[in-house]
């Protein structure tokens, strides 16, 4: 077996005082389809900031595709195939649809040099996120739910070999939710490894090959996903109440 | 329309001004149209940086005076170099000190960088007034020849044809930033930075070029200036209304594209020169704080906003 495309080791974030990860521990293993879960302020969207070069973790190390990553700006890490959605929307307001998924073409796959035909590939993640007929509109014309679809179309856009998704699901109706599922796992299909945040646990059940559980900061579980929703410090501490 | 084709047409509107304004037949339109053209360059030259990637620049004097300067240190070195080359060096400085300036401060977001800028222009302007050999805070005088040096016509005159074909390249520059790679970046900068950056968008080093560009234009702006005014001195060269206009015109026209800083300095620059011949050249600086109040209230995307709504 090839060598894990991510791999965590010893990360630590404090925001002042307050720890928000201590000692994380975490491989992901390519072609992979991992869950995380855990409690709203359990650390999960730091730790996407921490991989991800949005914030820079204190101690510890994050290697990608067998590079430490330490210190590397946060373009250059999505520019080796490293990408996230925000888990609150950060649309380009100012400029249309199309345009928000040309910035990571022409920024983060090199798109221009490779010749691709830019128009066409914003169109077909659009219509991935069915939001082909909105093209042309600006982001504060888009309801919450369509803004989350933007978000993840522009992660996408950027060709990723990793994709966070950070919760891109909250707030969908059922349908929606299977639509986006379908999505994501024809992606992992072709071959992108994929981390869903998420806490539809139908959704992250559906979806996992293996679940990772943070509470407050720290890693409590990471296994199959059955096993895992079984063991009791994650039924008391997330699934209980 | 392509970049070239839209050169092809600025190129043909230059002359059209040009010969339009050698038909007034009266050599005060070239004084005129040139301070008018000067902001034309100065608002653009602005946009490239404030409405771009949305960095407020409080300094625009600061870039402006820089090539004025480096015009008079050149003039008391090498009288004979040809006044386009005056140009490129001025912006050469103003550019490089735009980079230097955006390198210690671009980490700053928002109202910070501004005053930032503030405080360089603030910071060169001391500098200037205590160099003896560009005349230090008494001034220095620059003799205009008599005549044009490539066309039978007054200095004046080619003064004005400098200032136009300056007018043309950073207009055609600005416009071709807008819908290119650099441009879509810069955009992106302006609406987010955090998620530009997580775009794969390099924010620092396509602040440094917006900073360079911007600061190398307004320094070519400048740079003509001591022929145009033949005495200068740190307080002309580094007045507050250069920076207020050069905020004021690309506000009133619109700073999301090209034509708005163009409107802009056409509008308020003509305005201003009407003011100074016909009332007071006190004035200028009340129609602009007028004319900003008006455009905040009525008009807050500019002249260009108001008709895309
Ligand atoms: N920039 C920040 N500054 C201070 N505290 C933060 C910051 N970002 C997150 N936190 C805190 O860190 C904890 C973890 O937050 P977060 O990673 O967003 O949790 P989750 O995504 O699991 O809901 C929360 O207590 C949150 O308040
Ligand atoms: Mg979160």
């Amino acid at each position: 077996m090839s060598d894990p495309i991510l791999t965590v080791s010893g990360l630590g974030k404090r925001f002042g005082g307050f720890v928000a990860l201590a000692d994380i521990e975490l491989q992901v293993e390519r072609g992979e389809r991992l869950g995380l879960i855990g409690p709203n302020g359990s650390g999960k969207s730091t730790l996407v900031n921490c991989l991800c070069g949005t914030l820079r973790n204190e101690t510890g190390k994050v290697a990608f595709d067998g590079r430490v990553l330490d210190g590397l700006p946060a373009y250059k890490r999505i520019r080796m195939g490293l990408a996230r959605s925000f888990q609150l929307p950060r649309p380009f307001a100012s400029l249309t649809l199309a345009e928000n998924l040309r910035v990571p073409i022409l920024y983060a796959t090199g798109g221009q040099g490779r010749g691709v035909d830019v128009e066409r590939r914003c169109g077909d993640l659009l219509q991935m996120v069915s939001l082909a007929e909105k093209a042309q509109k600006l982001p504060g014309d888009l309801t919450q739910i369509e803004m989350r679809k933007l978000e993840l179309a522009r992660a996408m856009a950027s060709d990723p070999r990793l994709l966070i998704a950070d919760e891109a699901m909250a707030g969908l109706s059922p349908g929606e939710v299977d639509d986006i599922l379908a999505l994501l796992i024809r992606l992992n299909e072709q071959g992108v490894t994929i981390i869903m945040i998420e806490h539809i646990m139908r959704a992250v059940l559906a979806f996992s090959q293996r679940l990772v559980v943070l509470v407050a900061g720290r890693k409590i579980a990471d296994g199959d996903p059955q096993d895992v929703v079984r063991q009791p410090d994650v039924v008391e501490a997330y699934l209980g109440s | 329309m392509r970049n070239w084709s839209f050169v092809s047409v600025l190129v043909l509107v230059a002359f059209a001004t040009f010969f339009g304004t050698k038909m007034v037949g009266n050599s005060y339109a070239f004084f005129a149209g040139y301070v008018v053209l000067q902001y034309v360059v100065l608002a653009t030259a602005w946009n490239i940086l404030g409405g771009y990637t949305g960095y407020v620049n409080f300094g625009t004097a600061a870039f402006f005076a820089l090539g004025a300067y480096s015009t008079v240190v050149l003039h008391k070195t090498l009288p004979e170099l040809p006044l386009p080359l005056m140009i490129a060096v001025g912006g050469v400085v103003s550019g490089a000190v735009g980079l230097g300036t955006g390198y210690l401060t671009l980490r700053l977001r928002g109202t910070f960088f501004s005053i930032a800028t503030l405080a360089m222009a603030v910071v060169m302007q001391t500098l200037i007034t205590n160099w003896s050999f560009v005349g230090g805070a008494r001034g220095v005088y620059v003799i205009r020849p008599d005549e044009s040096p490539i066309f039978d016509g007054d200095y004046i005159e080619y003064l004005f044809l400098l200032m136009l074909a300056l007018s043309v390249i950073a207009v055609a520059v600005a416009r071709a930033i807008e819908h290119s790679r650099l441009g879509y970046g810069f955009a992106a900068i302006r609406d987010d930075e955090l998620a530009a950056e997580a775009s794969g968008v390099p924010t620092l080093r396509l602040k440094l070029i917006a900073t360079a560009l911007s600061g190398g234009f307004m320094g070519m702006a400048g740079a003509p200036l001591p022929y145009y005014v033949t005495y200068l001195d740190p307080s002309s060269g580094f007045s507050l209304s250069y920076a207020v206009n050069t905020i004021a015109m690309p506000l009133i026209g619109g700073t999301s594209s090209w034509l708005g800083p163009v409107l802009g300095a056409v509008l308020l620059g003509t305005l201003q020169q009407a003011a100074t011949v016909t009332i007071s050249s006190a004035l200028s600086l009340l129609i602009v704080g007028v004319l900003l109040v008006v455009f905040v209230i009525v008009a807050p995307k500019g002249i260009i906003g108001w008709f895309r709504r």
